[in-house]
């Protein structure tokens, strides 16, 4: 099936001009891929615009152009100290709407947090939907971290008043909190996760506090809608995107951050415990445009760097590796990019 | 980021438009840019959206506009019909086996679609109908998708079947079966595994199912909130597993649910029904009409649309229409007009049908509206039909009949020189001479205090 990462990557060698058609083919691939049409057209106008200013006239070199755009409009809206909260002791709250993978996603940040060497507790303030707890159990178990939980259809914010208090007792640095599905135009249930967020604000005020709202990658443009609603609930700081690796192609990640503000943070790749990895802006618009071919044929040129953008842009697991990379390294990637660019 | 609804950017795009005999190819074009932004924004899939409106165009440009709307309504309400045809007008139920051998319901679908949600849902459903269900866990991967089957079960009072997660789903399935043809099941429910995308693997388990059980229908599950992937999905699972009707679910949030028009518009399979909630009973029949109306974000302007169609009296208005032309109008004409305003819904309604509703609507002060009326009936007949008849004694007359100060009647009889004047104007410019609500509107305008 083809997604829009590898449609996009093979886009531009079909073309030998720059015409109608092509920006044309170009939106109907940026649409398709759940970029949104507002998204879509601001990206395309901007291409244009650097095409003419450029006097570019070979579609390939687009390619670059628009990884670039896309990129740009990604990391706008992020910044370095994103990912702070991982620093010291922290309460994450996990909420989305219904079967967009959030107890999946819990069970992989305790993993994750796991292999960092960090303590970690989880608390099932899911007691909403049937077997939601059982299905975290499984998780607990697998990642090897401690739970706590209520009664099915028990009162969530009181499991998460327990939860906070087990977690200081017992020195705990990352308690991550599993939040019932809810569709976000449901007022009870928005105002059940409002009460959450006071419970976590009040009972923990010394921990730092991370919302993530989970979209799944197969959600069109109503994923904007979700994001706005719950962040008008709770502190959403961050998106987590899931089933990157399915027929979803993701692109709805760029409406989400040129029109909401909010940075993804992480995303789902699989079915493992392993399959989360860290957001990566410059990643992403590499992997979407294909770009990292030619950073391959740029192999001569820049041997050294060229190995560790390529594992960098590949969307495949391997930039675990870069997770252990350094901002020196980071920065040659960068630079690297921008040399192409002729910048 | 606020969604600008698509009534309310139609609306500005139709005020530049006017009441003319019919559709042009430009007033077409630019309504159909902002129908198109909506589908798309409503996650209607790309391809089904470009064929649509390249359908519509045919269809609209050179339409004759009829009594009653505005070019862009025009555009609308064709837009609806076409929108009404794609999504299919007929619903449809489900086929059970003849006699009482047990019907097969297999359901599957992606991960989070909400597959055993549903299933405890459909048995509801079923029992209403006098069904004895039997639900079966064939989802022996995901954690816990068995006891959140049974559970399910329990709220709904059904028969959950379980061997296991040790058990291969085919396995399972035929043992169903039996079990149900044993106890006098009328209907087995297959939940099975989810995946976050199409593989071979699911495909093959499901197609296994198919061959070893006779699965009379199997329901793919959707999530409406799907993206533009829902075509590829369905068309997936179609080519692979076959299937023969479509659950929409999550219906209850704001998604407008493109994904549904989609995929009816690519594999013709029928939406059978829809998720609308979280307790069992929230599991509805499909309407295939609301949900276009849905889609569009415009529920209210099509219900007006129809409105304006039934209620217009052709009659009335080409009545007016002749004097319109000749540049007469009097007092009887405009209590015509009111008349047919109020069966309308009231003059803020109509406003709202004319592209000034919402933010634009300007503010309508029915109290003055009525009193004009009360004034107009104290005048005698002759003095409706002429105007001019209006001395300063017959004024004060009116005046006390209607009981509102004088100063009330000169305003109306003035403003109603003035609106007439303007009639004159327009009725000349309307060579086709129909009365669109447009000219009613200017209409209106000038005669209120």
């Amino acid at each position: 099936m083809a997604g829009i990462f590898s449609r996009l990557s093979g886009f531009f060698s079909e073309y030998e001009e720059i015409s109608d058609e092509f920006y044309e083919e170009l939106e109907e691939t940026l649409v398709m891929g759940d970029v949104g049409i507002s998204s879509t057209e601001e990206i395309i106008e901007e291409l244009k615009g650097q095409v003419t200013e450029r006097k570019i006239s070979s579609p390939d070199e687009c390619r670059l152009l628009l990884a670039n755009i896309i990129k740009d409009r990604l990391g706008e809206k992020s910044s370095s100290s994103d990912y702070d909260f991982e620093l010291k002791k922290c309460v994450i709250l996990v909420v989305g709407v219904n079967g967009v993978g959030k107890t999946t996603t819990v069970g992989k940040l305790a993993a994750r947090y796991k292999r960092l060497g960090k303590k970690v507790m989880l608390a099932a303030a899911d007691t909403f939907r049937a077997a939601a707890g059982e299905q975290l159990d499984v998780w607990a178990e697998r990642a090897g971290v401690q739970i706590v939980k209520g009664k099915d259809g028990g009162d969530p914010g009181a499991v998460v008043f327990d939860a906070i208090q087990a977690a200081k007792a017992r020195d705990i640095d990352i308690l991550i909190c599993d939040t019932a599905g809810r569709l976000h135009n449901k007022k009870n249930l928005m105002n059940e996760l409002k009460k959450i967020n006071s419970i976590i604000t009040s009972e923990y005020p010394e921990a730092g506090k991370e919302t993530l709202v989970v979209v799944d990658a197969s959600t069109g443009q109503n994923a904007k809608e979700q994001a706005k609603e719950f962040k008008e609930v709770t502190d959403v700081s961050g998106v987590v995107l899931t089933k990157l690796d399915g027929s979803a192609k993701g692109g709805i990640v760029i409406a989400i951050e040129s029109e909401l503000s909010i940075p993804v943070k992480f995303v789902g790749v699989g079915e493992k415990i392993t399959d989360l990895k860290k957001f990566d802006a410059m990643g992403y618009a590499a992997a979407l445009t294909g770009s990292e071919e030619l950073v391959a044929h740029e192999e001569e040129k820049e041997k050294d760097i060229k190995s560790r953008t390529v594992v960098y842009a590949t969307q495949d697991g391997r930039d675990e590796v870069v997770v252990g990379a350094s901002e020196q390294e980071k920065e040659d990637a960068f630079a690297f990019f921008r040399s192409l660019r002729g910048e | 980021m606020a969604f600008e609804s698509l009534t309310d950017k139609l609306q500005n795009v139709f005020k530049s438009l006017r009441s003319k005999g019919s559709l042009t190819e430009e007033d077409v074009k630019i309504a159909l840019k902002e129908v198109k932004m909506a589908l798309l924004e409503a996650d209607v899939n790309f391809r089904v959206v470009k064929q649509f409106i390249n359908s519509v165009t045919e269809k609209a440009v050179g339409a004759d506009v009829m009594n009653g709307l505005n070019p862009g309504q025009m555009v609308v309400k064709i837009v609806n019909e076409e929108m009404t045809a794609l999504m299919g007008s007929e619903t449809r139920e489900l086929v059970f086996a003849p006699g009482k051998s047990v019907t097969v319901i297999m359901m599957c679908g992606l991960n989070g679609a909400g597959k055993t949600t549903t299933c405890g849902k459909l048995a509801e459903k079923l029992k209403t109908k006098g069904k004895k269900v039997l639900l079966t866990a064939c989802d022996v991967y995901r954690p816990a998708a068995i006891r959140q089957l049974q559970v399910n079960g329990e709220k709904t009072g059904t028969d959950v079947f379980t061997m296991g997660d040790d058990v291969s789903p085919v396995h399972i399935a035929k043992e169903a079966v039996a079990h149900a043809e044993k106890n006098g099941y009328n209907v087995v429910v297959l939940d099975t595994a989810g995946r976050q995308e199409i593989d071979e693997e699911l495909m093959a388990e499901l197609a296994d199912i198919k061959a070893s059980v006779t699965v009379h229908d199997t329901i793919l599950v959707v999530d409406s909130c799907t993206g533009q992937a829902a075509v590829d999905v369905a068309v997936g699972f179609d080519e692979k597993v076959g299937i023969d009707g479509v659950i929409l679910t999550k219906l209850d949030g704001d998604s407008r649910g493109g994904a549904a028009l989609s995929v009816r518009a690519i594999t013709g399979k029928p939406i059978l029904f829809a998720a609308t909630g979280e307790k069992p009973t929230d599991f509805e029949q499909f309407y295939p009409d609301r949900m276009a109306s849905r889609i569009l974000g415009m529920g209210d302007v099509l219900s007006l649309i129809e409105k304006a169609a039934e209620n217009v009296d052709i009659e009335t208005s080409k009545n007016m229409n002749a004097k319109l032309k000749k540049g007469r109008f009097d007092f009887n004409d405009y209590l015509d007009s009111m008349k047919q305003v109020n069966k309308m819904g009231g003059m803020a309604s109509v406003l709202s049908m004319m592209g000034m509703g919402g933010k634009n609507m300007p503010a309508i002060d029915e109290a003055s509206l009525k009193r004009n009326e009360a004034i107009i009936f104290s005048m005698t007949k002759a003095e409706r039909a002429d105007p001019k008849l209006l001395n300063p004694k017959r004024k004060h007359r009116i005046a006390k009949g209607a009981g509102v100060d004088i100063m009330y009647v000169n305003r109306l009889v003035k403003q109603f020189e003035q609106a007439s004047k303007l009639m004159k104007q327009m009725g000349g410019s309307m060579k086709k001479g129909r009365m669109g609500l447009g000219s009613l509107n200017s209409l209106m305008k000038n005669l209120k205090m």
